[in-house]
């Protein structure tokens, strides 16, 4: 598969008052041509940031990209001018954030709102694009576009709006869409909706998506690869399938055993103790450490390099170090790894 | 756990009564509490679920029907010494953690705030042991009293709130949806505390959510409603195995689960209120299919739930 995105050794901080947050700490990472990868982790650990800085909008002033390069088209956005950037971003690169409320413009008609980029970045006549308009209304599900073009957001409902804000991310039928919790404020079933929209979408139009949440369902229904992020780092990527039953980071491994599964009742839930690094001083080590139960000495001192698994998967923890001795996971992880090597049996 | 604590009997709470915009945001439900229980909601947004909770804690009054909390009408005439009674036997845990607390005020003003209210200590330093105690049963430390809720995390100003609810050491806590603005591993701190509570003092939960796993795990009988009416209420396990009402089964299909293999199958099902084909003045309203499982069917509907429900069985 082909490269579209790369992401090389980026470093990102803000400059506050108590000091400087190094909120990104060498984020790598590529991007396939019409692959959906999702991005997981703590709250603060870096994913808008990172996915911001793709599209260049991290707020002005105090953000600094400090080192990295992000490769678009033999291009590298890091340090591409504002003017290539006005010309990318809604065109080749779009965005959808967390809350529909506050991405739509109140004060316009959603007609107007889906029009405009169509009308800057494909020059399209205004009778050409709302013509287009009324297509991806359609395309998102949304029945009498004509009517609807005329109307504005207060009178769609929350999962409409969401739709809307697709149909606006798509018009100009991106290369890649990053999605920030498009779903979170959503209910199950208008949940489901959408994300079978966007994969509806993604094949008819092979857009690449960069898919945020921390819903683990969510990301097990949409995603091909995952990315797992703890404190301005990727910790693990891997296969969707990789991560779910043969996860190798302990903090993945928190992830997923802090989960309820449906035929649980009675016994705590897991819980990852502690609290997130302080990002004004980063720690030494390797920055789960004072959070992981099967930290060993290393951890404190040295920062773990990534960890081959397998071609696709890769795991920043010591413990994959060959003199690393062997540990067991959470029960929840044991039986998700069983379930992994019986069906590797099965396949050969 | 046979003995009701409350007892919520045809409520109906509607908006802009008579006006074009008028809605009935609940509509004629009727079920109990019992106590020592978790009692769960859920439903899609905008059915109805924050409008329940508010409804029987009285911060609105009822448009119609009655609450009766140990047999006493929560919305009759009181003295204020009744009142105040009240309000202190039960609390609400509201849905946002980043509004719900006074920016401006110290967390152990926060907490301590219906201490002050009801009187509950004597003196000062009573009052600040208190506090501190509270901190300490969520999971927080004393240093934490005299700062601002700015500088917590959304897991930490859950908790926060949860000690203010515990302050004036209630029987009965609404939680509006406690976890939903929280990440995977928070969302677990705050449900053990809540189910540790609930262990050590006896506490009675309304818990309204719209995680379903969340809610599985955490509830002894579970409640779902549609567009202001209570559609099925059973125990949660019989309601995840056994559901009945289309709409429930619906909402059940689009549950996203954490196993790969399993969304790659996954169907989820469409639910189309047309289904029902009711004639006017049909009976539609709560039957019980078996024990302690309810839906809201008509007869006819009734016979056919029962004998599939006991088919699949
Ligand atoms: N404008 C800013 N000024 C200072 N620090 C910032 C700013 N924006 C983000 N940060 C810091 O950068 C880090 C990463 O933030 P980011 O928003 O990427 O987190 P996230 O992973 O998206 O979390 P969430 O799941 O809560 O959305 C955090 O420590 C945050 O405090
Ligand atoms: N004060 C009010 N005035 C008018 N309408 C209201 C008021 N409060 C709620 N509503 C309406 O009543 C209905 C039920 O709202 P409610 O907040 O109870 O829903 P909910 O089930 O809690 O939804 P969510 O999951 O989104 O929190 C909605 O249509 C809402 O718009
Ligand atoms: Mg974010
Ligand atoms: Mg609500």
């Amino acid at each position: 598969m082909k490269k579209l995105l790369e992401v090389k050794d980026l470093h990102i901080s803000f400059h506050t008052f108590a000091g400087e947050v190094q909120a990104i700490r060498g984020v790598d990472f590529d991007l396939y041509e019409g692959e959906t990868l999702a991005i997981v982790g703590e709250s603060g650990s870096g994913k808008s940031v990172t996915t911001k800085s793709i599209m260049r909008l991290l707020p002005q002033g105090n953000s600094e990209i400090k080192s990295g390069e992000i490769l678009f088209n033999g291009e590298n956005l890091a340090t591409a001018s504002e003017k290539k950037m006005q010309k990318i971003r809604g065109k080749d690169i779009s965005m959808i954030f967390q809350d529909p409320m506050t991405s739509l413009n109140p004060t316009m008609t959603i007609g107007k709102q889906i029009m405009e980029p169509l009308i800057k970045h494909r020059d399209l006549s205004k009778s050409e694009a709302s013509k287009r308009a009324v297509k991806l209304l359609d395309l998102v599900g949304i029945s009498k576009p004509e009517t609807r073009l005329k109307q504005y957001p207060h009178q769609f409902s929350g999962g409409m709006r969401q739709r809307v804000v697709i149909a606006i991310a798509l018009a100009c039928a991106p290369k890649v869409l990053i999605a920030d919790e498009p779903t979170t404020a959503l209910d199950v079933t208008i949940q489901g909706q959408i994300l079978d929209l966007m994969k509806d979408l993604q094949k008819k139009i092979e857009t690449s998506i960069i898919f945020i949440t921390h819903d683990l369902g969510v990301v097990a229904n949409v995603a091909d690869r995952v990315a797992v992020m703890y404190g301005g780092k990727i910790v693990e990527v891997g296969t969707v399938d990789e991560i779910f039953y043969n996860p190798q980071h302990p903090y993945t491994w928190g992830l997923i055993s802090s989960m309820p599964s449906l035929d649980s009742q009675d016994e705590e839930l897991f819980v990852i103790p502690g609290t997130p690094p302080d990002l004004l001083h980063p720690p030494k080590g390797d920055a789960f450490a004072p959070r992981n139960p099967y930290a060993m000495k290393i951890d404190k001192e040295e920062e773990p390099p990534m960890f081959k698994v397998s071609d696709t998967h890769y795991a920043a923890t010591w413990l994959l170090h060959p003199d690393a001795p062997k540990v067991e996971p959470p029960l929840a992880v044991q039986e998700r790894q069983a379930k992994f090597r019986a069906s590797i049996k099965g396949d050969k | 756990m046979a003995e009701k604590l409350l007892e919520v009997k045809n409520l109906k709470q509607y908006f802009n009564i008579g006006k074009p915009k008028e809605v009935r945001a609940v509509d004629d439900i009727s079920f109990d509490i019992y106590k020592g229980e978790t009692l769960g909601l859920v439903g899609e947004s905008g059915c109805g679920k924050s409008t329940t909770g508010r409804t029987l804690i009285r911060l609105y009054n009822a448009t119609g029907g009655e609450v009766l909390y140990n047999g006493v009408n929560v919305h009759g005439k009181k003295s204020g010494k009744e009142l105040k009674e009240f309000n202190q036997k039960m609390q609400m845990i509201f849905q946002d953690p980043y509004a719900s607390l006074n920016p401006r005020m110290k967390i152990s003003d926060i907490i301590a705030e219906g201490i002050d209210i009801h009187g509950l200590a004597k003196s000062p330093k009573e009052r600040l042991e208190k506090v501190h105690k509270l901190l300490e049963t969520v999971g927080l430390n004393k240093e934490h009293a005299n700062r601002y809720p700015h500088e917590f995390s959304g897991g930490q100003r859950q908790r926060i709130g949860i000690a203010r609810a515990l302050a004036v050491e209630p029987e009965f806590i609404i939680a509006d949806e406690p976890i939903s603005a929280l990440d995977v591993s928070i969302q677990a701190q705050v449900v053990n505390l809540l189910k540790k509570l609930q262990k050590e003092r006896g506490l009675t939960y309304l818990f309204i959510a719209h995680d379903l796993s969340m809610v599985k795990y955490i509830s002894d009988r579970i409640g779902v409603m549609y567009f202001g009416k209570l559609v099925e209420l059973a125990s949660a396990d019989d309601l995840y195995r056994n559901p009945v009402h289309p709409y429930t089964q619906s909402l059940l299909s689009a549950i996203p689960l954490p196993d790969p293999e399993y969304e790659r199958t996954r169907k989820r099902q469409a639910y189309h209120p047309d289904v029902h084909q009711y004639e006017d003045g049909e009976d539609v309203r709560m039957r019980e299919i078996s024990p302690g499982h309810f839906v809201n069917c008509s007869e006819k509907e009734f016979e056919q739930y029962k004998a599939n429900y006991n088919h699949n069985k």
